[in-house]
């Protein structure tokens, strides 16, 4: 039923992430590890735009709305539970639902592409104000207080599950990261391979068409985008083990960044967003070091280039140049 | 009965704030389709122009009115030419490079004036209702949003320029048959629409501070009201605020200023539900 390219892909994806678990920790020092894992949990905030926007023709300019969902839910549950346990099923479910029912107003309603990038941003901006002002000890969940600007600091690490005593040590979430981020891959394209998947692409390329031929196009991707949410849910999960959950993760500059993440690696490709998401965060981590220019400002001019100059984006320009190549190599 | 008095006055000029943010947005958005994610940042310029120029002992009404849709304008004009330009009819595209410039002028005003609130007094006082005290210059704001509508309709409805402006947005070629350059149009009307963004940055400035990031307060309050105004650009917007404007308040006023946008949000959200179009794709629908 699969094919063999989607195999070869999944396999090679998964065997990249397998080895990464296993090298990784060895060679870097604890600091970069947990740099790393950052990194990763952003990737799979990247794969889960990349899924919806390049193969559902779903432009949502406020993933991180999920993404920091995912990680306050994760945060209040498992703090309030004192085992993270279930807290990650809640953590994963909240921002599905979410998703799901912003995708029913959305959808349903028939609004249109850019209507849709407005209205998914300015959730992500409401929400990123709601979590600013939970200063105060009247803002709690149970037995967490939510924190305000500075966010909840005592974000609890996962823990074995059903033994909360056992905490994991950093190098052993990155494992977990990398290994979730290389599931996420190959979950993405056995979706794209399944009757929902190949139907959500027609979609993308033809929505009136599809609809005539008698899919709900309504329903396609409203259930896509739920699927979207639960990937950014579990980036921001993991995001919240390495660091810990505060307002930025739904802030406009990350919500900028996955789309650049997405623009400048490649829309419609999956593995492209994440290569993109881990170039430039590079590149950030590095002008953060700069104190001459401010870090806005670079990502904003490389936004402008990205899409004046590279609309395609990296890894479909790359491909296409190797494969003129390959075939100017064929000819001589 | 003061009290009734007083929040009027204030659902008045929170509706009036609306406009005034939205207006600019309203131009670029209804005659050209061109979704400009930097409004905001329009807007941000437009406000550190008015406190530059009054810290420079510049006369305070020149600062707040002349200066900073002057200075923007051409600012905006500059961007259509070496931005927006490439991207017409490209509208997610647009939409993503304009993200960019926005990045970009928050980013460069930073590092040029840091990240610290300025303020500038704002003109007037106040003036008491029975026991309660009510900003004169929210007054003016009221004063000046019906001022810049009747402006705009104005411009668009009586003078030649606006007749080329409207007719090149419906086609083009045909203006282009008859002699009109549609670049210049289209340069001309970005401008003019970033010109009304930076002239409602100097207006709100005495009331908001001026800081880089100020555009993002107030872009998805003026997104959501043009979207929700629907085709018909300036009715549009004004109904939305009025509509959009009177939430806001009431909910601020009940709770607090973040619910207040929460409604405003969730209210904006379910209207584009039953209205996807917007409120003139279904009412008013020929008017302006």
């Amino acid at each position: 039923m699969v094919g063999f390219r989607t195999g070869l892909q999944i396999g090679v994806a998964l065997m990249a992430a397998v080895l990464a678990a296993v090298l990784l920790p060895r060679y870097l020092e604890l600091f970069t590890l947990i740099n790393a894992t950052v990194f990763v949990s952003m990737g799979v905030l990247a794969l889960s735009l990349g899924l919806i926007w390049g193969f559902g023709g779903i432009l949502c300019f406020g993933q991180t709305a999920f993404f920091g969902l995912g990680g306050y839910t994760y945060a209040v549950a498992s703090i309030n539970f004192g085992d993270t346990t279930w807290a990650i099923p809640l953590a994963l479910a909240l921002p599905t639902a979410v998703a799901a029912a912003l995708g029913y107003l959305m959808f349903y309603g028939r609004i249109s592409d850019v209507y849709m990038g407005v209205i998914t941003l300015t959730t992500t901006l409401i929400l990123f104000k709601f979590a600013n002002s939970t200063a105060g000890d009247q803002w709690k969940i149970g037995s967490s207080p939510l924190g305000g600007f500075n966010g909840i600091p005592g974000t609890p690490p996962l823990n074995v599950p059903f033994d909360p005593g056992t905490q994991l040590a950093p190098d052993q979430i990155f494992v977990i990261a990398v290994l979730c981020l290389g599931l996420c891959y190959a979950a993405a394209k056995l979706i794209l391979r399944t009757r929902f998947g190949r139907v959500s692409v027609a979609i993308k390329e033809n929505e009136l068409r599809a609809e005539l031929l008698g899919y709900d196009v309504r329903l396609h991707k409203m259930a896509l985008f739920a699927v979207g949410g639960f990937m950014a849910g579990l980036g921001g999960i993991l995001f919240a083990n390495c660091v810990f959950v505060s307002p930025t993760m739904f802030s406009l500059s990350y919500a900028g960044q996955v789309i650049i993440w997405v623009l400048v690696g490649g829309i419609g490709t999956l593995a492209g967003p994440v290569i993109g998401c881990i170039l430039i965060q590079t590149l950030t981590t590095y002008a953060g070091t700069l104190s001459m220019i401010d870090p806005n400002l670079l990502l904003g001019a490389l936004f402008m280039l990205a899409v004046v100059a590279v609309p395609k984006g990296l890894l479909p320009t790359a491909t296409n140049l190797l494969a003129k190549l390959a075939r100017r190599g064929d000819e001589s | 009965m003061d009290y009734a008095v007083v929040v009027a006055l204030q659902i008045v000029s929170g509706v009036a704030t609306l406009v005034i943010v939205s207006l600019g947005l309203a131009v670029v958005f209804g005659m050209m389709r061109v979704i400009n994610l930097a409004h905001g940042e329009f807007l941000m310029l437009g406000g550190y122009t008015a406190i530059l120029a009054s810290g420079q002992g510049i006369n305070r009404w020149l600062s707040i009115l002349v200066l900073p849709p002057l200075v923007v304008g051409l600012i905006g004009a500059v961007v259509e030419r070496v931005l927006i330009r490439r991207l017409y009819g490209r509208m997610v595209d647009t939409m993503l490079a304009t993200w960019g410039l926005s990045l970009a002028f928050i980013g460069g005003v930073t590092m040029l004036f840091g990240n610290s609130v300025t303020g500038i007094s704002a003109p007037f006082g106040s003036f008491g209702i029975g026991r309660f005290h009510v900003a004169g210059y929210d007054m003016f704001l009221v004063l000046a949003s019906v001022v810049l509508s009747l402006i705009v309709w104005a411009v668009l409805k009586l003078t030649p320029a606006g007749l080329i402006a409207r007719g090149t947005m419906q086609n083009a070629e045909m203006a282009a048959a008859l002699g009109v350059s549609p670049e210049r149009v289209y340069a001309l009307t970005f401008a003019a629409g970033a010109a009304l963004s930076g002239l409602a940055g100097g207006l709100i400035a005495p009331v908001s501070g001026v800081l880089p990031t100020m555009g993002t307060a107030y872009i998805a309050k003026a997104f959501i009201t043009v979207i929700t105004g629907g085709a018909a650009m300036l009715t549009g917007t004004l109904v939305a605020s009025g509509l959009l404007g009177s939430v806001l308040t009431v909910f601020t006023f009940l709770t607090t200023p973040v619910f207040g946008e929460v409604a405003l949000l969730v209210m904006a959200i379910v209207l584009l539900r039953l209205l996807p179009r917007g409120i003139t794709g279904r009412f008013l629908r020929r008017a302006l």
